[in-house]
């Protein structure tokens, strides 16, 4: 299978380079995939692989370089070009035009509607709503219905830009089935995602780019993701803490900071219930669409709830603005971060907003006491600035940062976390749970959702899982592997599978 | 493995370059316009020319400070010439009444009003801003025509202090500018350094994004549209100055060249992005464009066919600009 020679590469990319600006993006990218092959493109965020698929796929002309589809030079001048050669993407952002309905974007891009549907139901999302405006769906499906997409054209050689970064574990499944037997039946695959599960599931070979070069490309076995994480951050990553339990530990008894009975919203969350202490940090764990997205947006002052009570520090509160929930502490950093970003203005600006969001605070700005706080947040979260001008031009972890940022650099006593490592690099990844047990052990509390099951025991004290809209279950941390999480997530109580 | 361009070429970094710096390019042009308005006419740029076309350009700028600032949230305001009449007409009938100083506060009051008219409709019933500021405009007119029926044994005077301001000059320099400077600097300060300013981009940009901060936007929409007819009101009144003669269409010429003027000066339209130096250069722009075409005498026609293909060229510049990466 390494035998070059045996079978030439239906792509080979060499040399590429794209600056932007004063950015080099890609200096000296290489990339060769074979019939069959799935390959991984590894790299912290901003190292360029985004730019890369981007240039490969012809939504972006490189400086340099030289691209050869099956043994031919090649230069796509467009998404469609490139489309009708055999190379389709899905690309890291949603790519279906919001304001209209699904119906409308598959006439628009002249999607065939026979395998759309059949990909589309076996990826997980049976009947897919053909005319609600594409706006009002959940990332996870948006991410499905481009990958659906892009089946349906098939492609030879598919490129995959973190498309599961947003989605649950269930659909995660599903996904690596179908690229897997996409494989199986001939095509290749490029497949980019900071999950290391995934990757050692389901590729056959990596590539790593660090800062716009290539600087590997290893085969997959046991024991190659610690040679990836070296070559990828050009040094080995210091061993992940084991996390010591504090001595003292969150006081669980006592009025909590956030107390949730019987919460209801919209037509997914049911009957949800937990409480939050100072100074806990409460995983929230759920397959995709069991009323997570509700739950936060409820108490975020987002949507109102339908039905049950929200108490902070004992006091009820009602929520008509998420300027309320701010009032009483409650902060969200949302799952889509489309929904954060104020993507033409810059990383400052995005960080400040909400120091001036209240009318007292309209006037002059104390410039070097916000710019100290900023610079402090950007270091914290080791935010890629070199094109902090418009974050709409920062890498897709690096605006996943940004949105982050924002809420510790004002200091927080309650955070909501919808899946905040989304797309995010493993040593990122790290800082943000220490980050998160940091904050907790200042006395702040936090909900944290999130879609990678490993997660729960990295930052998490306590987990809560959430089925049909319902907590099915409540766990210590601690006890909670993923295989757990996972029966608990399903439904089936763990406590029954224990027993 | 090519190593072509590798270092973009020259020509791609000038263009980034005025790319980045709009206002650079903005002067650029109006300095190729007054050196083509010094070669059909030689001599006529002196420095009695330059002051009449300062003082032409800053009731325009003032006006286009009102299209700026509500074009960063993505809105318009196109009552602010309505808005601007009223206050010179309502200044010159009362003068003669209550003095200047109290005419000018009474001026201001249907200013104020129709900005808080303005406020509630957009940011509280949510009605987009061009038909909102349309509509007040509308109203703001039929009003003036009621009021004027009303006064039309008084007569009208415009108050001397304002005509110093509006006609007078001071070392060859017109005194317009101790307003408009002091103003201008403000501005220009606030739009990126205080709360208030962040915000309106913040809205612009991502008004979700804005709420999800805490930002609650109905606030800003009534302080911006507010401030949007405070601004227009005192532009009416420089403007009275300048021309002496109030009438029921004073400023009208000037609403839509202080849009044009703003969507030169680099402001998107959709909001999010702009800035008012942008918008002075372009105030200025048009007003020596204006004089260059009188100057060709050309046809009334010819010269709204020349100032409106040039507002689409820039436009298109402008958009391929800021599409690019
Ligand atoms: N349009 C642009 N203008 C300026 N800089 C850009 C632009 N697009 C990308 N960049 C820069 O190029 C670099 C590489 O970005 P890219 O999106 O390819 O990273 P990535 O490897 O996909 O990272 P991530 O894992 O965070 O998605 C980053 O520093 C980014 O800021
Ligand atoms: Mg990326």
């Amino acid at each position: 299978m390494t035998d070059a020679a045996a079978d030439a590469p239906i792509l080979d990319a060499q040399g590429v380079s794209k600056r932007f600006g004063a950015v080099v993006a890609l200096r000296d990218a290489s990339l060769r995939v074979r019939r069959g092959e799935v390959v991984a493109l590894m790299g912290a965020n901003g190292a360029g692989k985004s730019t890369l698929v981007k240039i490969l796929t012809g939504a972006l002309r490189r400086d340099g370089g030289t691209l050869r589809i099956r043994g031919r030079d090649q230069s796509f001048g467009s998404p469609g070009a490139a489309r009708r050669g055999g190379l389709v993407p899905v690309y890291q952002e949603p790519s279906l035009i919001p304001d209209l309905d699904l119906d409308e974007n598959l006439r628009l891009g002249g999607t065939p509607r026979e395998p759309f549907h059949h990909w589309v139901r076996e990826l997980g999302i049976p009947d897919p709503p053909m005319d609600d405006p594409i706006r009002h769906l959940p990332l996870a499906t948006l991410r499905i219905l481009d990958l659906a997409r892009a089946l349906a054209s098939e492609p030879d050689v598919l490129l995959l830009d973190e498309m599961t970064a947003a989605l649950p574990t269930d659909l995660v499944e599903r996904v690596l089935k179908v690229v897997r037997e996409q494989a199986d039946a001939g095509r290749s695959v490029i497949y980019i995602s900071h999950r290391f599960a995934e990757i050692s599931q389901l590729c056959d070979r990596a590539t790593v780019l660090r800062d716009g070069a290539t600087v590997g490309d290893l085969p997959i076995e046991p024991g190659v993701e610690e040679k990836i994480v070296t070559l990828m951050l050009g040094a080995a990553l210091s061993p992940a803490q084991a996390r010591a339990r504090e001595a003292t530990g969150p006081a669980t008894t006592g009025t909590p900071r956030l107390r949730v009975r019987g919460l209801a919203a919209g037509t997914k969350l049911a009957d949800v219930s937990f409480d939050l202490h100072k100074g806990e940090v409460l995983g929230v764990v759920a397959l995709e669409g069991q009323g997570q997205d509700e739950l936060f947006d409820a108490l975020a002052g987002f949507r109102r709830p339908g039905g049950g009570t929200i108490e902070i520090d004992g006091q009820p509160q009602s929520f008509r603005h998420p300027a309320d929930a701010i009032a009483a502490g409650l902060t969200l950093v949302p799952g889509d971060r489309a929904e954060a970003l104020l993507s033409s203005r810059s990383v400052r600006e995005n960080i400040a907003v909400p120091y001036v969001a209240r009318p007292r605070h309209w006037g002059p700005i104390a410039m070097r006491r916000e710019g100290a706080q900023v610079a402090q947040a950007i270091e914290r979260l080791q935010i890629d600035t070199r094109a902090q001008g418009e974050v709409r031009r920062l890498s897709g972890g690096n605006q996943q940062k940004v949105t982050i940022a924002r809420w510790i650099a004002g200091g927080v006593q309650t955070l909501l976390l919808f899946d905040p490592t989304r797309g995010i690099d493993v040593r990122t990844k790290r800082q943000i749970y220490a980050l998160v047990r940091d904050l907790a052990a200042q006395g702040a509390s936090v909900l944290f959702y999130t879609s990678e099951l490993g997660e729960i025991q990295a930052a998490c004290d306590r987990v809560v899982v959430i089925f049909n809209g319902r907590v099915v279950d409540v766990l210590d941390a601690q006890d909670a592997d993923e295989p757990m999480l996972m029966r608990a997530a399903y439904g089936l109580t763990a406590r029954e599978v224990r027993a | 493995m090519s190593m072509a361009a590798d270092q973009p070429s020259p020509a791609a970094r000038i263009g980034r370059f005025l790319r980045d710096n709009p206002v650079v390019t903005l002067l650029i042009l109006l300095a190729l316009l007054v050196l083509l308005l010094q070669v059909l006419r030689p001599g006529i740029v002196n420095e009695r020319w330059i002051g009449n076309t300062v003082k032409f350009a800053i009731p325009l700028a003032m006006l286009a400070a009102c299209q700026t600032l509500t074009m960063l949230t993505g809105g318009i305001d196109l009552s602010a010439s309505v808005v601007a009449t009223i206050a010179a007409f309502v200044v010159a009938t009362q003068e003669p009444q209550v003095g200047t100083g109290l005419a000018i506060v009474l001026s201001l009051l249907p200013a104020v009003l129709i900005g808080l008219v303005n406020g509630f409709g957009v940011g509280i019933c949510r009605v987009h801003p061009l038909i909102m500021t349309l509509g007040t405009g509308l109203i703001g007119t039929g009003c003036l025509q009621v009021y004027q029926r009303g006064v039309i044994a008084t007569g009208s005077v415009v108050p001397a202090s304002l005509e110093w301001l509006g006609t007078g000059r001071t070392w060859g320099m017109p005194n317009a500018l101790v307003l408009f400077v002091p103003f201008a600097v403000i501005l220009l300060l606030a739009q990126r350094r205080t709360g208030f300013g962040r915000l309106l981009y913040a809205i612009g940009a991502n008004e979700n994004a804005a709420r999800l901060s805490g930002v609650r936007a109905w606030q800003v929409y009534f302080g911006l549209y507010v401030l949007s007819a405070l601004i227009a009101g005192v532009a009416g009144l420089l403007y009275v100055g300048l021309i002496k003669a109030p009438s029921l269409s004073l400023a009208e010429p000037l609403l839509l060249p202080s849009v044009a003027a703003a969507v030169i000066g680099g402001t998107s339209i959709f909001g999010g992005r702009g800035s008012y130096s942008g918008t002075i250069v372009g105030a200025l722009i048009l007003t020596v464009l204006n004089t260059l075409l009188t100057l060709l005498q050309m046809p009334e026609g010819a010269r709204r066919i020349i100032f409106g293909g040039i507002i689409l060229a820039v436009t298109a510049l402008y958009a391929r600009l800021t599409d690019q990466g």
